[in-house]
């Protein structure tokens, strides 16, 4: 009797996972025994780390979107459907039409949602670089920007953690390649007492605000934004004056998760950190932002997860325990100028220790936003 | 007051975003009096979680070392 791999989510993880299963047992795909689809509720496939770059309007949004469709193997099933609710006991998921797909393994890799409600007037008077929309308002404002100061805030939980300090840096050579830096004033904030979470990334990190006139914060949890007065003020007590205020915004699951009640309070799936199933659940894996394990929520991550995920799923198939497991493991590159870059990598063991920026890692970091496409087509 | 412990977070192998932006994220979602328990395997944490706690003004309940892990215990105080 034939198996169905169900997929749900066609960004990084939902993509890589459909495409490497396909290609690693085109066989049994071709002969029925298997069967992958793909549930997605976007025809587009984007690239988000691509943002960052489009802000600065160094790459054009264009280069970090594709169709779907031709990004998978042909032995993937793609459905456009909007999925609104998982039930895990009769192992279906439903969408909003009302139709149930069944399935034996169900991977999840819906992400999470940048979420701009949850501190007062955020919404209204911030920019971002973590939405498509976000990227091109944020791209526009630079340009048009010529003097003043730009804050930077920082909500917990957030993706991707280097990208707060790359927009920094960026901001900061972005405004002297434009002659302008003298009347650009750059202040960044952080939740805890040191400029990163890392202490080997802060300890880098913290002389290269100060070589180049970056402002630093620490302990400034963004508590609410005073749209009239243009103050970004912090928990702690700290009132900032803006012209231009970038958030980094908290996330949180996806709506499927929270409405099937899959997930924690923020909408994170329970997942065992090993063997990326679902805690509870053997027949569900997750990967990528979508799990509440406490490692980067990046692309990287997601990435090197599908390994994990892909070798226990064959595994089970073939009647094998599934004994792969993840490590931990992220790789990130750290924008520091507009071309130059650093490079960290790290797993549950392995502490981080970031290479010395330099322009080849800038230039290999240009290099993979073009290679993602062939990652993501599980060609390499 | 009560030390039962109202959530565990395991950030054992968090060294991005680390133990105590975990801690920040948890903290956000419960409720005050509750005493949240973070276990942590790197040793800055038994430092930086604290002096955060200091800042903010929660309370710290107890640091305690369990053998490869540290499990330290704070109660939300606004």
């Amino acid at each position: 009797m034939s198996k169905h791999v169900v997929i749900l989510g066609g960004g990084v993880g939902g993509t890589m996972v459909a495409n490497h299963i396909a290609r690693t047992i085109p066989e049994e795909i071709k002969n029925g025994d298997v069967k992958v689809t793909l549930l997605s509720n976007d025809q587009k496939h984007i690239y988000q780390p691509g943002y960052l770059f489009v802000a600065f309007n160094e790459a054009h949004m264009g280069q970090f979107e594709r169709k779907e469709k031709t990004l998978l193997s042909p032995g993937v099933n793609l459905v456009i459907d909007n999925i609104v609710k998982i039930d895990k006991q009769a192992k279906k998921v439903f969408s909003d039409k009302g139709t149930a797909y069944a399935y034996d393994y169900l991977v999840i890799s819906t992400g999470s949602v940048p979420t701009f409600d949850t501190i007062p007037g955020l919404a209204e008077d911030s920019h971002n670089f973590y939405t498509r929309e976000g990227a091109l308002k944020l791209r526009d404002a630079l340009a048009n920007f010529t003097e003043g100061k730009i804050v930077v805030t920082v909500d917990v939980p957030h993706k991707c953690p280097a990208a707060p300090l790359e927009m920094s840096l960026m901001l900061d050579d972005y405004f002297r390649v434009r002659g302008l830096r003298d009347k650009v004033d750059i202040t960044y904030t952080y939740p805890i007492s040191r400029v990163h979470a890392l202490q080997s990334v802060a300890d880098w990190a913290a002389p290269e605000f100060e070589r180049r006139g970056i402002n630093a914060e620490t302990f400034f949890n963004l508590e609410t934004v005073d749209t009239e007065k243009k103050l970004a003020i912090s928990m702690e007590g700290t009132e900032l004056p803006y012209d231009l205020l970038i958030s980094i915004p908290t996330h949180r699951g996806s709506k499927v998760i929270i409405d099937s009640e899959l997930g924690d309070e923020n909408g994170f799936i329970p997942t065992d950190r090993h063997s990326l199933k679902m805690i509870g659940d053997d027949s569900i894996y997750v990967l990528g932002d979508a799990t509440n394990l406490p490692i980067s929520k990046a692309g990287s991550t997601a990435h090197y997860q599908t390994e994990t995920v892909v070798h226990n799923i064959i595994s089970e198939l073939h009647g094998l325990p599934p004994r792969a497991h993840y490590d931990g493991k992220v790789v990130c590159f750290l924008e520091s100028k507009m071309d130059e870059a650093s490079f960290i990598e790290f797993t549950y063991n392995k502490p981080p220790q970031p290479a010395v920026p330099s322009e080849m890692l800038f230039w290999f970091k240009l290099a993979y936003n073009e290679m993602y496409w062939l990652f993501a087509r599980g060609l390499l | 007051m009560s030390t039962e412990i109202a959530k565990t977070v395991d950030a054992r192998g968090s060294f991005c975003p680390g133990p105590l932006m975990e801690i920040i994220k948890a903290m956000k979602t419960s409720t005050v009096g509750d005493v949240l328990e973070v276990w942590s395997n790197d040793q800055g944490s038994v430092k930086d979680i604290p002096e955060w706690i200091n800042k903010v003004g929660h309370e710290l309940v107890y640091t305690e070392n369990a053998g490869d892990y540290w499990k330290i215990a704070i109660r939300k105080m606004k």
